[in-house]
């Protein structure tokens, strides 16, 4: 098991900005699950690729363990790596593709066959050893690439986006399997993905990245309900937080704490708001309500409300209600740096 | 209207290419067929048919048997330098670096070149008298004036030198088509080999190469047959030359056949390729086509 830190890490591309990586500093725990959570382009599968020894970084360092790794191979670093595409080998059998990172590293052969099939025992693919991967299903190969993956019990995984190319029901249960192996093996894991309900789900701490750095790195309580900058708060939360800018800051709350004035807990001091509903969409377990406030001190601004759907109230078009947010799900961000500032009283 | 337009519009267009097979390729063959078995000269009127009695005698010619030997050995390690050599290439083809356009044309050059040229420039090259390489050599005291190889005039030397330059003339186009393979390859998994551990041997032998296979088949299957069929590289370095040590079975033919008069016991010569091309070019698409069922 082994910790991994980076500091100032670099990576800039000569063909634009897109994927480039700028001074990332990060430090996993020891057997954590840490994800990099990030839109495309954010740099999120480059800092992975960094760590793993496929792409040399421009400047700063990688530490894995107590070892600066920066000059080793990716063979020396001893780390395992799932990738998108999975890229089993082709022209090996399951067998031969789980075998191969222990040949690699000349484990003698009665050994090798045992430790397989452990792997395979333990990703229940022991009856598959013998297939070719085209003749496996999208999830049968998720798993012959898990198992390649720990059959040398690395000190390290990195996942990129393992779960993309499943479709969304197998997703779902694929994502608790997965969380619940790392949590047996307890191997430092660090995981890429751009979904942040795999994030939120599965991260112990989440690293949000834009734009080649990382914005925040918490929890996905705290980043959920205490995000360091703009992009954070809309990054995370579907639909978005709202973000409102009033005098000199901008105050921001999540779509579900802004509610019908009777639905607040009656001890919490509150900000009162005028909502003029737009539309309403209706979800099954929620309902999302689009409008505008009027009046006092976001008048005009376009906001959404998410409702759940144990409240039963209806809501007419264009018709103006009484609704309110908490004073302390009020969130206060620098309007010109985008980062988080101290709470401000707003009347 | 149009269906009755259509339904003669394929074969119509099909046909130039079946007429020319048919001229150029089915005409000559069977020929060549019926002159093996038959008592054909330059010149000679009658045709009567003399069963196998050509082969049996092309069978006792102690210079047929070294043509034999020789079109295996000429075939055999062309191949062996080419594929490793055109792997070679490709490996350091495939890579972005400055300059990179221009090698791949300056490799690709032999090929576009005609072959009879650029033969006629290394048997320059390789002369007794005025070779270049003999000239360098001397001058770096390699060896000495006077006792310096003869390339084309001693048999060995004269085996190695036409297997190099055919090599050297078949390499860009087994280059380009392994090139092409190793393109194919998705970049994850050497990358994914690297990372589980495998160093440049082990990624090149055990996944990049084994992964090429089904188009390393492909290349060897036409040199090979290519070269099985070619004798223009040994007609204009040696002749066959000297004594015959680097005739190979289709310049053996030519000369025995075309230059010698003996049509029937050249078509003999040539015929006996026959049946082995054929062995040759299953074996190898039964080869490519099991590793990509696999």
């Amino acid at each position: 098991m082994a910790v991994v830190r980076t500091r100032g890490l670099t990576k800039l591309f000569r063909k634009g900005q897109v994927g480039a990586v700028v001074d990332v500093s990060l430090e996993s725990r020891e057997g954590e699950f840490l994800v990099l959570l990030g839109p495309s382009g954010s740099g999120k599968t480059t800092l992975l690729r960094m760590i793993a020894g496929l792409e040399e970084p421009t400047s700063g360092e990688i530490w894995i363990g107590e070892k600066l790794v920066n000059d080793w191979t990716p063979r020396q670093r001893r780390i395992a790596m799932v990738f998108q595409s999975y890229a089993l080998y082709p022209h090996l059998t399951v067998f031969g593709n789980i075998v191969f990172p222990l040949k690699a590293v000349r484990v003698p052969k009665e050994e090798r066959r045992k430790k397989a099939e452990w792997a395979a025992g333990l990703l229940g693919i022991g009856r598959l050893l013998n297939r070719r991967p085209r003749e496996l299903s999208g999830g049968e190969r998720q798993r012959v690439a898990l198992a390649r993956a720990i059959v040398r019990e690395p000190s390290l995984f990195l996942l990129d986006e393992p779960l993309s190319n499943l479709d969304a029901k197998l997703r779902a249960s694929a994502r608790e399997e997965l969380e619940q192996f790392q949590k047996r093996i307890g191997t430092t894991t660090l995981y890429v993905t751009h979904d942040q309900v795999e994030a939120m789900a599965m991260g112990d701490r989440v690293a949000v990245m834009n734009h080649g750095s990382v914005r925040q790195i918490g929890t996905p309580a705290e980043v959920y309900d205490e995000p360091a900058d703009t992009f954070v708060a809309t990054f995370l939360g579907s639909p978005p937080m709202n973000l409102v800018e009033t005098g000199t800051v901008t105050a921001g709350f999540r779509p579900e704490h802004f509610l019908p004035a009777g639905f607040l807990p009656p001890q919490e001091r509150d900000l009162p708001l005028r909502f003029r509903v737009g539309h309403e969409e209706y979800l099954g377990a929620e309902r999302i309500l689009y409008g505008v406030v009027e009046g006092g001190p976001f008048d005009g601004r376009k906001v959404v409300s998410r409702i759940a759907a144990t409240h039963a109230v209806r809501f007419a078009p264009d018709v103006v209600y009484d609704f309110a947010v908490a004073e302390r799900n009020l969130k206060f961000f620098d309007p010109g740096s985008g980062m988080r500032t101290a709470p401000v009283h707003l009347q | 209207m149009t269906s009755g337009r259509q339904r003669w519009l394929g074969p119509a267009m099909f046909l130039p290419a079946v007429v020319y097979v048919i001229a150029l390729v089915g005409v000559p063959f069977v020929l060549a067929f019926l002159y093996s078995v038959g008592d054909v000269k330059v010149g000679s009127l009658g045709y009567h048919f003399v069963g196998l009695k050509n082969f049996a005698s092309v069978l006792r010619n102690p210079t047929f048997l070294r043509a034999l030997r020789n079109s295996f050995l000429f075939t055999i390690s062309s191949q062996v330098l080419v594929l490793i050599g055109a792997n070679v290439l490709a490996l350091v083809l495939k890579d972005a670096f400055r300059g990179r356009r221009l090698l791949r044309f300056l490799i690709l050059l032999p090929w576009v070149a005609p072959v009879s040229i650029g033969s006629i420039g290394w048997k320059w090259i390789l002369d007794s008298l005025y070779s270049v390489i003999n000239w360098v050599l001397v001058r770096f005291h390699l060896v000495k004036p006077f006792s310096a190889p003869m390339w084309l005039g001693e048999p060995k030397l004269a085996m190695i030198s036409v297997i190099l330059v055919h090599t050297w003339h078949m390499l860009p186009f087994a280059t380009v088509i392994i090139l092409a393979g190793w393109t194919a390859i998705p970049r994850d998994i050497p990358e994914a080999a690297a990372v589980d551990g495998a160093g440049f041997f082990r990624r090149l032998f055990q996944i990049q190469i084994p992964m090429m296979l089904p188009i390393m088949n492909v290349a060897v299957l036409f040199g090979a047959i290519f070269t099985f069929t070619d004798m223009t590289v040994i007609y204009i370095l040696t002749r066959g030359g000297p004594y015959d040590t680097t005739q190979v079975l289709p310049s053996m033919a030519f000369f025995t056949g075309i230059l010698g008069g003996d049509l029937a016991e050249g078509a003999a010569i040539s015929i006996f390729l026959v049946p082995l091309l054929v062995l040759v070019a299953w074996l190898m698409l039964r080869t490519a086509h099991r590793s990509e069922i696999a």
